[in-house]
Parts: C-alpha cells; sequence; structure tokens
C-alpha cells in the first residue's frame, strides 16, 4: 500500500495527497493507492500539481494500517510525518499536540 | 576583520536581487522546479525533509556581534528560534519558507553576509583555523589568505561549474585546527629559510564514501604564488576531473586515478604559464588585505590572573572550564574561549537565538567583537583577557553553553542525520544525545581525557567519522537504522583514516559499544598522558575487537 507525498512550494511543509487531488497535512488523511496502475494515477496528479506550483519534490512511499491508521513503514517517512525526533515541539507532531 | 569594499557589496546586492526575482519567477510558474534547483542551490536554499533549509556563509568562520545578532533575528523571524553551526564554520536555519528567503538575503547582505559558496559544484567557503590571529603556536593568520582566496573564487566564472563541489581550507599555526589534510585543497603556512612566509600545499584530501588523505604537491609555495597555483589546481581538476559519475567527480579521485606525479606534473605545467600573469600577489595587495585583519589593541599583562585561580580552587565546574576551554594566546594576559555548544545531553551545534544575543553580547563587552564558529561546531571568543573569565563563564554559564568540554568526548561533532536531511540513512543527532549523557560526569570525561567522537548519518560523512578517533557512521540494513564504528582516525598534522573495526550495532547497542571500546582503553593506556589516539596506534585494533566481539 502506498501513498503520494511531496513538500509545499511556498513553505516546504511536508504533504500528502488527499482525496479529490487535495494536499494533507496530515498522513492520516492521505489517500491510499494499491498496485502498480493506482499509484501510477497518483503519481501523475502530483505531477500537475507540481507544475501547478502546489508541490515539489513528489514520489510515493510504502504504507501500512495500524488499527486502521496510515503508519510509513521506513523510519525516514515515520521522522518526515512527525518532525524531528530530537525536537518533539517542532514539526507536525508539535501541531498534533496543540491541535 | 575584513569590511566588505564596493565590489563586495555590489554584487552581494546584485545576487540578492537576482534571487527575489528567481523566487518570483518560480512562484509565478515562469521556472520549473528543475530550472529553479541549481540557481536556490546556489544560494545556499536547501529542500530538507520537513521544510527547506537555507545555509549562510561564515567565511573562515570569523564574524562580529553585529552579524551574530542578525543570525539570532533571522533565527527569531523567519525560523524556529535557533540555528546550527556546521562543520563547514556556516549555520544553517532548518524550517525558512521559501517565500521568505529572498527577504532574509536582504537582511543578510545589511550586515555583509549572505549564501553565496555553500553550496552547487563551486569553491566553497574556505575555511580557516578557528584560533586565527590568536593562537600562540600560530606562525601567521592565515585569514588574510583565505580571504584572498574568497575574492579569487567567488563566482569564478571558469569555476563555477566544477565537476563537483571544491573545499579549500587553510591553518596558520602547526598545529592542524582546521583539517587541511582533509581538504581538497589544504594550506599550511609555513616559512623558508629566509623566513618568508609561503604554504605547503596538499591536494585531493576529502571524506565522503572514499575518504583519503590529502598528498603534499608542494613544500614551499611562495606567498605571491597562491592564487596562481590555486587556479593552476582547479585548471587541472576542471579539465579532466571525472564528470561521468558523481561519486567519482571529487578531485581526489581524480589524484588516485591519474597518480600523484602525473598530476603534480600537470598541475606545474598550468601553473608555468600563468604564474607572472595576473593572479600573481603583489605584495601591497596581501598587506592590504592582512591589515583588515590586524590584531585588536592587546596590552600585555600577567600571564596568570588572580581573580581566575582564586575562584579554580573554589569551583569544580569552573576549573574544568578553565581546564578544557581555554587556548593560549600568542599575547600574554589573555586566552582564547570556547564556548561549547555541546551541552550535556543536547544538540551539538544548535545555538537559541538568546544564546546568540549573549555570545554577540560578549563579543562586544569582553572580546573586541569577535567571535569564530569552529568547524568542531562551537564558538570561540579568540580575544579574551584573563581576568574577564569569571564574569564571561557566568554569562555563558547562564546562557547553557559554559561546558568545560572542549576537545573531550562529549565534544562530538555530529551531522543533522535523519532528524533533518534528506540524504540521511540513520539518525545522528539521538546518538551523539546518549553518548553525552552516558559519560557526561564532569570527572569521568576529565578521567577519559581528549577524545573525539565523530559521526555522520550517512556515507557523506558531513559529521567527519572517518577522522574521528572513534568514528560512527550510521546506515540503514533491513529498514533499521545500523551504526558500523570506526577506530583511530585524526583530523590534524598526522592525519588518518579511521579503520572499521567489525559488524556494526543496532541503535540500541552502539552507546555500549562505545562504552566497552572507552573501558578497554583506560584498561591499557600507559598513563593518563596517552589519549585514546595515541593508546590505538600504539596497540592496534585488536584489544578492542577483543572487547567488542570477544576473542577470534
Amino acid at each position: 500500500m502506498k501513498v503520494i507525498t511531496a513538500n509545499r512550494l511556498l513553505n516546504g511543509d511536508v504533504v500528502w495527497l488527499g482525496e479529490n487531488g487535495s494536499w494533507v497535512e496530515r498522513i492520516t488523511l492521505a489517500r491510499t493507492f494499491d498496485g502498480k496502475d493506482q499509484v501510477a494515477e497518483g503519481l501523475a496528479i502530483g505531477q500537475e500539481a507540481e507544475k501547478n506550483q502546489e508541490v515539489v519534490s513528489v514520489y510515493e512511499m510504502d504504507v501500512t494500517l495500524e488499527d486502521g491508521v496510515i503508519v510509513p513503514v521506513r523510519l525516514r517517512e515515520r521522522i518526515r510525518a512527525a518532525g524531528p525526533t530530537t525536537h518533539p515541539q517542532f514539526g507536525k507532531q508539535a501541531q498534533a499536540v496543540s491541535a | 576583520m575584513y569590511r566588505y569594499d564596493e565590489f563586495d557589496a555590489s554584487f552581494v546586492n546584485q545576487r540578492t536581487e537576482q534571487f527575489k526575482d528567481q523566487v518570483r519567477r518560480r512562484l509565478a510558474g515562469e521556472l520549473s522546479e528543475d530550472e529553479f534547483k541549481p540557481l536556490r542551490l546556489m544560494n545556499g536554499l536547501y529542500l530538507q525533509l520537513h521544510a527547506y533549509m537555507l545555509r549562510v556563509a561564515i567565511p573562515y568562520g570569523t564574524l562580529n556581534g553585529r552579524q551574530m545578532r542578525k543570525l539570532a533575528h533571522i533565527a527569531r523571524t523567519y525560523d524556529k528560534g535557533y540555528g546550527h553551526f556546521t562543520t563547514r564554520q556556516n549555520i544553517q536555519f532548518n524550517w525558512p519558507k521559501l517565500e521568505d528567503t529572498p527577504k532574509i538575503l536582504e537582511e543578510l547582505a545589511e550586515v555583509e553576509m549572505h549564501a553565496i559558496q555553500t553550496s552547487g559544484n563551486c569553491i566553497r567557503n574556505v575555511t580557516a583555523d578557528h584560533f586565527a590571529g590568536a593562537a600562540a603556536d600560530e606562525i601567521a593568520d592565515p585569514r588574510p589568505y583565505a580571504e584572498i582566496l574568497r575574492q579569487w573564487s567567488s563566482l569564478h566564472p571558469e569555476f563555477s561549474f566544477l565537476p563537483r563541489k571544491f573545499k579549500i581550507a587553510i591553518t596558520g599555526a602547526p598545529n592542524d585546527r582546521a583539517a587541511v589534510q582533509v581538504h581538497d585543497i589544504g594550506l599550511q603556512l609555513t616559512r623558508n629559510d629566509e623566513g618568508e612566509i609561503g604554504f605547503v600545499v596538499y591536494v585531493g584530501g576529502g571524506l565522503g564514501r572514499t575518504p583519503m588523505i590529502g598528498r603534499k604537491v608542494r613544500d614551499y609555495l611562495p606567498e605571491e604564488d597562491l592564487l596562481a597555483y590555486s587556479e593552476a589546481i582547479l585548471r587541472v581538476y576542471n579539465r579532466y576531473g571525472r564528470r561521468d559519475n558523481k561519486y567519482k567527480a571529487r578531485i581526489k579521485i581524480l589524484v588516485h586515478e591519474t597518480g600523484l606525479e602525473e598530476l603534480k606534473a600537470d598541475i606545474e605545467e598550468e601553473f608555468e604559464k600563468i604564474r607572472f600573469g595576473v593572479l600573481r600577489l603583489p605584495d601591497e595587495e596581501v598587506r592590504r588585505i592582512e591589515a583588515y585583519f590586524a590584531p585588536p589593541p592587546l596590552e600585555v599583562g600577567p600571564s596568570a590572573s588572580e581573580a581566575v585561580e582564586s575562584r579554580r580552587n573554589a569551583d569544580a565546574a569552573f576549573a574544568q572550564f578553565l581546564a578544557h576551554n581555554l587556548n593560549p594566546h600568542r599575547v600574554p594576559g589573555y586566552t582564547s574561549v570556547t564556548l561549547s555548544m555541546k551541552p550535556i545531553g543536547g544538540i551539538p551545534g544548535d545555538a537559541s537565538d538568546a544564546q546568540m544575543e549573549v555570545i554577540a553580547d560578549l563579543a562586544e563587552q569582553y572580546g573586541h567583537d569577535e567571535i569564530r564558529i569552529s568547524h568542531e561546531q562551537n564558538v570561540i571568543l579568540p580575544h579574551v583577557k584573563l581576568d574577564d573569565v569569571p564574569a564571561i563563564y557566568d554569562r555563558l554559564s547562564a546562557a547553557e553553553i559554559a561546558e568545560g568540554n572542549a576537545g573531550l568526548i562529549t565534544d562530538i561533532i555530529a551531522c543533522p542525520g535523519m532528524d533533518y536531511c534528506a540524504l540521511a540513512t540513520a539518525r545522528s543527532i539521538p546518538v551523539a544525545q546518549r553518548i553525552s549523557e552516558r559519560f557526561g560526569t564532569a570527572e569521568r570525561q576529565a578521567e577519559i581525557g581528549e577524545l573525539k567522537i565523530k559521526i555522520s548519518g550517512c556515507i557523506n560523512a558531513c559529521g567527519h567519522h572517518h577522522v574521528g578517533h572513534i568514528g560512527i557512521l550510521g546506515l540503514e540494513k533491513k529498514g533499521e537504522e545500523f551504526y558500523q564504528v570506526t577506530l583511530g582516525g585524526s583530523a590534524n598534522e598526522n592525519a588518518s583514516i579511521g579503520e572499521i573495526v567489525g559488524r556494526g550495532f543496532s541503535s540500541e547497542e552502539v552507546i555500549d559499544a562505545i562504552e566497552k571500546l572507552v573501558d578497554t582503553y583506560l584498561g591499557l593506556r600507559s598513563g593518563k598522558e596517552e589519549t585514546f589516539l595515541d593508546a590505538y596506534r600504539r596497540v592496534g585494533e585488536a584489544p578492542f575487537k577483543e572487547a567488542l566481539y570477544g576473542a577470534a
């Protein structure tokens, strides 16, 4: 299972492709893709968004479901989805607490 | 300190204007990311894991209070209240927005700073001994030459598209604190029999995935030939350096593949063609630049301070600070003070905006307005009166940058690693923090003595692990962080590349492994004077290997 991720062009924020071509700030809200064709479709949406100056550096990444919640497979992507492990007060993990 | 002349000011302003327009065009869709990326990189702007990252140049690690205040202001206004000092004596901001970067560059230009030469395949920001102009063991201040190299290399049209990046370091002292032998060009100031200044020249040193110690190509290069000879090296590299493979494109590979003698001959041939041309350094120009670096007026004082000595006996933490964080100054009555950016359990090289303000205050009040950043990610006040050390120490303590650990086991170099960096394969900072906590008591650190641990979060070796007495390289193995340990590296005048001691360790195991190495050293050293590195060089890897993996 995969999701499509990128960074917002304007501020560099980490985002994932959500429903209806939107870019969401939480990986739990990302749209998941199964199989080559679906992933290709997701990447095509991403590349279009790149052309429209919404996002940069679009790529697909592996995820799994843990208790129905989307979780990145690789540590790199887990850190990217949360923020620096050395700075719990920064990044998405901080927003999650304050939200 | 060096002050911009009209050329510097105008090209920095031009560059800022250019970048502002490039960002505008990018946001308007006139530039694609593929077109924009090389342009932003030429201005130090990377895209990392969580955000953009802006790397600001601090040429040869020298800055003043006003500039440090500006960095604090940028951290506070455009970032999350902190910056990170790097192993190239620069500073990185981890969270700037693309839309803010033109404004940040404008603000930097107001204090004669910029982000040029902090990225891309050009000649990078020249680095130098952080005690330059102050150290007792110095032959001469290397910074005038670093500045001359900067003026020559900045936006050098012929060398803006090199096969790969190119790093130059220079030291003015026989004790090399600038790691010159692991740079593309390393320069060590020396004097000939007539007492004239010149340079020992090393070429082809470097770390990364293929670490190499630089090879000596000149025992004595006269001062007047500095630029012509550097240009000759760059021309040979630019012409013959490999462009087919990014990983084989540094000059060290060219030296290795071509052979030293042939390459030296190529350099000398090129040098002969240009040595009497426009690049020959006129004496008056060197002296003019040197005048910018004229030492502040320092009155010779007693070589011991009563205020310091009386407190030394009463305050153990202060005594520890004195023992490790002061470097002998060429003027009696003065010292160079290392401000430790390595608090126990903290993040190596990070400084908050408030800490930066304190550093600026202290430099202005006590340090003739001079600040240095070391490649070991610490901050130095190079010219401090011994009598002022207690007052400075108190201010540093309040700001939590007074750990007396310079050169000790907790004075760790660590790259940002996978907590920030898009290239990283494992985290570095948490490993540094855990080692720092494990060994962090004053007694234990002092007992272990000089021990340089350097940690990189990937094979590109920004954390200089190859030249750590103990080096740690973070890799990924089957989706888990995994750390390879090297022993016996050194970046000083007796430089060596560390050797892999055996199979690597998981994140859970690695701190215990380091402790075993340290305990093994403590058990076998001939005395307290024998450092970890000396002991390792004497006994070899066998006892350390056995401690880690058992008898073979």
